[in-house]
Formats: structure tokens, C-alpha cells, sequence
């Protein structure tokens, strides 16, 4: 009961100030609210992007010439597929397209006939010459459907038109959103490679624990080649949003200066008017542990409303919304850029540790200079 | 008895930590209720498009999502030559707004996965 007490009277003091203090929660709560969002999206790309690219092939090897990705001879690809421990190398074919008409980057992939129907196309995947299937992206940039012709043009800047067979589900987008996918021999002759040449090779390993031994392998017999393991595509990932990455040293750390602004505002002091309101308590007869309490609730009713409120309207923001704040941050450049179906996932470990970096130091800014007042005589607060 | 009356009336009135109390929880609860609906959504969608999404990554052998588009590197971050920032001419500064999101690899562990690959073939 005595704890209600001193809550009850905690309230009434902040509701005294009820401007001053609403305008403190709502700035507290904006930073948490961004803080969690950048959290959100990109703990939810990266787990995505680690789950999908499970899937990835186990290496892959390009060449190398002058520093750059260079095309690769089929020569390589018979001589990889004979070391042991390799199920199988296939050439892939791959390559960038700029449409001048809608200034966006495609990209381009080469198929064999063998790949079955998709359950994320709608359509068919193109099985006869002349044929494509397309992004969602890239269907709505060119206002064109399955039944629809799209019209390429080849480096003779020769019009080359395509019928698209397929249009692959916007819940694919961010995987396909760019994609325009053709048969092998389509893309040879739109891009007109030299024969006996792919742009890389993707090599299976029966045993997953071999496949650094198997890279080792690779670029010990083509010193010429870079092999790519599916751990370093995942661990890209990983790179891009983790917190070292830009988005989050630009954003994130805006707003926890932002916040720490605040924290440091609150620790360098308390006003004239609270500094005499303790000085009365005081005298009436509060212990320092009475006031040490009373600052406790006060500091917890205003950073326990931030932190739900913000980590309401974040997750709000990231997974109803679709992050319309940070989608500009992130999208740079492209003009290409799928819209985000975000997948809740929610790391709990995260929000505890948003938790305790934010409510902490609140409080503690908000007890600490009181605990300074509470030790002074009470008659010399009040004459001060 | 005008004691305990008074402190009947004291409790009677005090109400805002009530209704703070019973805001803090009505958020909690919120809050909860949106936890459930991401994890029921994670399971549901694990289960019916995670598959599809899954299947799509095994037969386009694709190494990377379609985010930013803007330049090759960026389309494709785990196939870019290692110096792509620079990809011009050495030192030269980055052109794209998305290039400057992705974070350089860590060198040590680089280095040190390097030396493990060729202590590996020496073996």
C-alpha cells in the first residue's frame, strides 16, 4: 500500500507538469520507436535472407581476370566436376540489363529446359524460344503481363522481343522483383557470348563439411578462380545488416544521441521548483529512501509508457506499414525496388537489451541528482 | 473512526495509479497480442511460402535478394569483386547511396580464413 502511495503521489507530481512531461514521452518514444524499427527490419531481412540462402548453391566459382569477374571456360566446369567429393559443376548463365525506356537495371538469368513449373510464377516458366518469365518489378515497369510481349534490346541495339509466359507472385519479390528469366540459348544470343563460356560455375558438394576443402581444392587447380561458399553469401547478410552496416551507424546512432541528449539533460539536473518540493517533503518528514522512491516511479512511468508505446508503433511501423520511414533510407538509388513484405520476426533478446539501454539510464538520471538533493539539509534546499 | 474514514476517502481517491496501472497493462497486452501475431505469422508462413520461396532460390540458383538495383554490386553483394567500392579506380569515392549501407568485411577473420584454406591444402 505504501508504494501505491508514493506512486499515486509520483503521478500527481508529473501531472502537475503534464506538458513538460507529455513532451518528454513523446520524444523518448520516438527514439525508441526508430531504435526498434531498425531493429525489426533488419533483423527480419537478415533471418529471411539467412533462411532463403540456405538454399543457395554450396560454392560458387568465378573467374578472375585483371581483379574483375571475368566469363568462365566450360573447360573449368569438366575439370571441377571431377575432383572428389563434388556431385556435380553446371555452368550459370547470368548477366545486367539497363532499360533506357523505364532507367532501371534487370537482371537477366539463363535456364535450362529441366526446371518444373514454380509455384510462385504464375504463368509457366518459358520453355521454347523466344519465351521469358518476369519479375513483378519488372512486369509493372513495362505495364506488361503474362500474355504480354516485352521488347529487349540486344548490344547491336537490335529490338528483341519477348513473350513473357510467366510473372512471378509479388510474395517472391524479394527474390525475383528484377529478374527476367530465359532459356540458355536465348540469353547466349541476346547477350552474344562466346560459345564454351558462362558466367560462373555452381558446384554441389555431397558432404556439406567439405566445402571449404573442396574451394581450397578449386583454387589450388585455377589459381585464376575466386570460389564462393554458401557460408560467405549467408555471412554477406549478415554484414549488411548487422550494426557495423551504415544503416545502422547512420540511423540507430542518431537516435541514441538523440537520446542521450535527453538522459543527459535530465542527469545534469533537476529544476528550482522540484529541488523545493523535496525540501518539503523532506521537512514534513519523507526519508531519502521515501524520495529515492518517489524518483524511481516517476523515472518508470515515463520510460515504461516510451518503451511500450514506441515498441508498439514499431512494430506497427515495420510489419503493418511496411516501413514507409526507412524504405527511402534504404533504397538508395534503385528505381527497381520491392515492395517489403516483412515477416515478423522478433529476437526477444533484442528488445530486452533496447530495454535495459534505454530505461536505465533514465531512471537513473532521474533518481541520481534527486539522491543529491534528498542527502541536503531540507531547510537549506528550501532557502536556496 | 473519523481515522478510518479518512483513510477510506484517501484510498477512494487515489485513482491515477490505477489508471496507469491498468494502461501499463492494457499496452503489455497490446504488445503481446502483436508478439503472438508475428510468431503465428512466422509459423504460417514457414510453412506455406517459405517452400515456395525456398524452391525458387534451389532452381534459379539465385545467391542474393533483389533489393537494391542500382549498381552491379549492389544487386549482388556476395558475387562483387572484393573491391567493389573502389571499382573505378583505387580510392576512388562510393557513387551509390546503398553501397555506403553495406559494411566492409572484417579483415582479420578474412585473413585468417585465407591462411586457413592454405593450411588446408598444404595438408
Amino acid at each position: 500500500m505504501r508504494h501505491l502511495k508514493i506512486l499515486e503521489y509520483a503521478l500527481s507530481s508529473l501531472f502537475r507538469r503534464k506538458y513538460r512531461n507529455l513532451s518528454i514521452v513523446a520524444v523518448y518514444a520516438l527514439t525508441i520507436g526508430i531504435l526498434a524499427s531498425i531493429l525489426f527490419l533488419t533483423h527480419s531481412l537478415k533471418t529471411e535472407a539467412t533462411y532463403l540462402l540456405h538454399d543457395a548453391p554450396e560454392l560458387i566459382v568465378q573467374k578472375i581476370s585483371a581483379g574483375r569477374h571475368d566469363l568462365i571456360p566450360s573447360e573449368y566446369t569438366e575439370k571441377i566436376s571431377t575432383i572428389p567429393g563434388v556431385g556435380s559443376a553446371e555452368p550459370r548463365y547470368w548477366g545486367y540489363y539497363y532499360d533506357s525506356l523505364t532507367h532501371s537495371n534487370y537482371t537477366l538469368i539463363g535456364i535450362d529446359d529441366t526446371i518444373p513449373g514454380l509455384s510462385l510464377l504464375e504463368g509457366k516458366m518459358p520453355s521454347v524460344s523466344g519465351e521469358c518469365a518476369v519479375g513483378a518489378g519488372v512486369g509493372h515497369a513495362r505495364i506488361a503481363g503474362t500474355g504480354d510481349t516485352i521488347t529487349l534490346f540486344n548490344s547491336k541495339d537490335t529490338p528483341v522481343v519477348f513473350h513473357i509466359a510467366g510473372v512471378f507472385r509479388s510474395e517472391s519479390n524479394i527474390l525475383t522483383n528484377d529478374l527476367i528469366v530465359m532459356g540458355e540459348k536465348d540469353f547466349l544470343h541476346f547477350f552474344e557470348l562466346p560459345a564454351g563460356r558462362s558466367t560462373d560455375i555452381t558446384v554441389s558438394v555431397n558432404n556439406p563439411n567439405e566445402i571449404a576443402t573442396i574451394a581450397g581444392k578449386i583454387k589450388k587447380l585455377y589459381p585464376d578462380t575466386r570460389p564462393i561458399t554458401k557460408s560467405e553469401i549467408i555471412r554477406t547478410y549478415d554484414a549488411v545488416f548487422n550494426w557495423r552496416s551504415g544503416m545502422m551507424l547512420t540511423i540507430f546512432s542518431s537516435a541514441l544521441i538523440a537520446f542521450c541528449i535527453l538522459a543527459w539533460d535530465k542527469a545534469t539536473g533537476i529544476s528550482a521548483e522540484e529541488k523545493h518540493e523535496i525540501g518539503i517533503l523532506k521537512a514534513i518528514g519523507w526519508d531519502t529512501a521515501d524520495i529515492l522512491e518517489l524518483k524511481f516511479w516517476e523515472g518508470i512511468v515515463i520510460s515504461l509508457t516510451s518503451l511500450l508505446v514506441g515498441l508498439i508503433a514499431a512494430f506497427i511501423h515495420v510489419f503493418f506499414l511496411n516501413a514507409p520511414i526507412l524504405t527511402p533510407v534504404i533504397k538508395g538509388w534503385s528505381v527497381l525496388f520491392p515492395d517489403f513484405r516483412l515477416t515478423p520476426y522478433i529476437d526477444i533478446y533484442q528488445i530486452f537489451v533496447l530495454a535495459f539501454l534505454t530505461v536505465t539510464p533514465y531512471v537513473a538520471s532521474t533518481i541520481i541528482p534527486s539522491w543529491k538533493t534528498a542527502i541536503t539539509d531540507p531547510e537549506n534546499v528550501m532557502r536556496n | 473512526m473519523s481515522i478510518c474514514s479518512n483513510s477510506l476517502s484517501v484510498t477512494a481517491l487515489m485513482v491515477k495509479h490505477k489508471i496507469f496501472l491498468s494502461f501499463s497493462l492494457l499496452e503489455i497486452i497490446v504488445l503481446s497480442i502483436l508478439f503472438l501475431y508475428g510468431h503465428a505469422t512466422v509459423t504460417a508462413r514457414s510453412k506455406n511460402e517459405m517452400p515456395s520461396k525456398k524452391e525458387l532460390v534451389r532452381y534459379l540458383k539465385l545467391t542474393d535478394l533483389s533489393l537494391w538495383t542500382e549498381a552491379r554490386y549492389t544487386r549482388h553483394p556476395s558475387q562483387a569483386d572484393i573491391f567493389t567500392p573502389f571499382q573505378d579506380f583505387p580510392s576512388s569515392p562510393e557513387h551509390f547511396p546503398a553501397g555506403s549501407i553495406i559494411a566492409p568485411e572484417n579483415i582479420i577473420s578474412s585473413t585468417k580464413k585465407q591462411a586457413g584454406r592454405f593450411q588446408g591444402q598444404a595438408l
